[in-house]
């Protein structure tokens, strides 16, 4: 039988096609956004850039590099994630052992959502008074703490997540055997969630080096390598929006590269992160 | 000399098992231990609204809030703290730029659950996570290099030229540095995650229901719009919310792009200056002002706010939508 066209078809047609569209539009704005970065960032790429710290001039287009920023970031974001997971980790394990389906753990929840929320600069404001209080300055010090309050609700709930979609029979076994909730946590649910872990950690990692605004204030901009936790530390985004600011096109144009390295940091954590999930599900009892 | 050897209550062979008791003890005291740390997002989140409040106090007591949120008069050293350009710039870009991440965003989420293959699915998820691994300053960056000349030579005289005559698309702003260059970049950010929490939304929908109405004969956008969506509409908008509050604070990428001119924008091609690139310009000088630092810490009380009412309101429904929490 002839399909008979009628309107709704003809919906159907122009409905999809918009969907079609939509659909490229957005894959369409990733290779964009991919294709700028690397289209400016390589010409301006050199060996100098992630070897050298920069010297007299280099915010006039003279040599040096941002090797500064790239440890500065990797060390504020590193330790961040570090006290990040010393906290989430208990956090994520006590909401699935022993306190699953319970009202506090709703609220807990509740509140790591909303911690999620919470825009960077407001960090980065709230950090720098709790700074002042304390009478501290702008440091590698103030830059991890500040990130592991951003990176903390994003790792625990990502945790809690994946802990959730396993199935509880294993636990249940566990605890008929005799186990305590301590032990099931410790040496059966944690193995079951290295891989949610690893993902967790790498995105929260992720996050926190990319991250300008709650930075700004805390961790300051020096053209130093870091040295001490109560000096101030550069970091990869402040120094990628600090050179697009200078009038000189050479500047600007390791902004760019500056940029680049920053994306390919992060892409590759993102990569990395599938891959290591993958590897590390060998641990896990289907 | 003969000592006698001491027995071991636990059997033979077990001399290192810890007793009963003693796992008891510890299960109880990591139980405590645990608490206290899982206590502390939201103590956290607590003390980050007390202080801030703390802090702008002396501002809210030297000015009335119905000033300080209408008022246009900025300037910190004659004691003016007026909000509303801000406020009103925040508010443009971030509704701005809903408006154009909803539709495409949508139709890309419809597309992903009801209609694509699983092998596009499978392509798509990675590419979504890389958009939305990509830093806030990357994205500056494409905006200042591709959104900003596209907005500033093309758009804009396009449109002043043609269509002038609508009010909210007139300016005499001569650069791209504008409201609708912020929102473009804001809404390429918030795509990934509108996409995503639409895309879970959609999947709760039980795949009888879809089966039942093709079963009656229906196109597919048929059962789209009359069995699937009324579902999960509750969810839908609860995840463009959710969008909009990411978009409502974020700052490096609106930062670089959207011009920073303290003033109360009219059209989408005017310059803004948002709550968020206030803060962040300003901080260093704040304390040679008096009240400035207060000021600046009572607009990262406004958007902490608004957020909170945002993210609360959201996240409850989309509980109810989907049974629990969205990550």
């Amino acid at each position: 039988m002839k399909k008979r066209w009628q309107r709704r078809h003809i919906t159907e047609a122009i409905v999809k096609g918009f969907m079609i569209f939509s659909f490229a539009l957005v894959a369409g704005c990733l290779g964009l956004i991919l294709w700028t970065i690397l289209r400016r960032g390589v010409p301006a790429m050199s060996w100098d850039m992630i070897t050298q710290t920069p010297k007299g001039g280099f915010y006039l287009g003279k040599e040096g590099g941002i090797l500064n920023a790239i440890a500065g970031s990797l060390y504020m974001a590193g330790g961040g994630t570090l006290l990040a997971l010393i906290f989430s980790l208990p956090i994520a394990l006590y909401l699935e052992t022993y306190v699953r389906d319970s009202r506090f753990g709703d609220n807990v929840r509740l509140a790591l959502d909303v911690l999620w929320g919470i825009p960077s600069i407001v960090y980065g404001a709230f950090g720098f008074t709790l700074m002042l209080a304390m009478g501290m300055r702008a440091s590698l010090l103030g830059g991890i703490i500040v990130l592991t309050l951003l990176e903390l609700p994003i790792m625990t709930r990502s945790m809690d997540e994946v802990i959730r979609r396993m199935p509880s029979d294993l636990e249940h076994a566990a605890l008929a055997l005799g186990s305590t909730r301590l032990e099931v946590a410790s040496k059966v649910v944690i193995r079951q969630m290295l891989p949610g872990i690893m993902t967790a950690v790498l995105l929260a990692f992720g996050r926190g080096i990319g991250d300008a605004a709650s930075v700004l204030f805390t961790a300051g901009y020096t053209d130093r390598m870091p040295s001490s936790l109560l000096r101030p530390v550069a970091s990869l985004p402040l120094a990628v929006f600090f050179q697009l600011g200078m009038p000189y096109p050479e500047v600007q144009n390791r902004a760019y590269a500056s940029a680049l390295i920053l994306t390919v940091i992060v892409l590759a954590i993102s990569l990395g992160s599938r891959l290591l999930a993958g590897r590390l599900s060998k641990f896990v009892i289907k | 000399m003969s000592e006698p050897i001491p027995s071991n209550s636990a059997g033979e062979g077990r001399e290192n098992r810890p007793s009963l008791s003693l796992r008891r003890r510890r299960d109880f005291l990591a139980g405590r231990t645990f608490f206290v740390f899982s206590a502390l997002p939201i103590a956290l989140a607590l003390i980050i609204l007390v202080m801030l409040t703390i802090r702008t106090w002396p501002l809210l007591q030297s000015h009335s809030l119905l000033e300080l949120l209408t008022s246009s008069e900025w300037n910190p050293e004659q004691n003016l703290f007026g909000f509303w350009p801000f406020i009103s710039g925040t508010l443009w870009v971030t509704v701005v730029a809903v408006a154009l991440a909803v539709p495409p965003c949508l139709l890309t989420a419809l597309y992903l659950s009801e209609y694509a293959r699983a092998s596009t699915r499978m392509v798509m998820k990675p590419l979504l996570d890389l958009l939305a691994a990509i830093p806030s300053v990357v994205y500056g960056v494409w905006g200042v290099l591709v959104i900003v000349p596209l907005v500033g030579n093309y758009l804009s005289p396009f449109f002043r030229q043609y269509l002038g005559f609508i009010p909210f698309f007139t300016s005499k702003n001569p650069t791209g540095f504008s409201i609708l260059s912020g929102s473009v970049v804001l809404a390429v950010m918030i795509a990934p995650f509108i996409i995503a929490v639409t895309y879970e939304v959609m999947a709760t929908v039980p795949q009888g229901l879809r089966q039942a109405s093709l079963a009656l004969g229906t196109t597919r956008w048929q059962t789209i719009r009359y069995a699937v969506l009324p579902q999960v509409l509750p969810g839908i908008i609860a995840g463009i919310v959710l969008g909009a509050s990411r978009a409502l604070g974020e700052t490096m990428a609106v930062i670089m792009v959207v011009g920073n001119v303290v003033q109360t924008p009219g059209s989408i091609f005017d310059t803004a200056y948002p709550l968020p690139a206030l803060i962040a310009n300003n901080y260093g000088e704040m304390m040679s002002i008096p009240m400035y630092d207060s000021a600046l810490l009572g607009a990262a009380l406004i958007l902490l706010v608004i957020i909170l009412i945002f993210n609360i309101g959201s996240t409850l429904i989309l509980r109810r939508v989907i049974g629990r929490n969205w990550v």
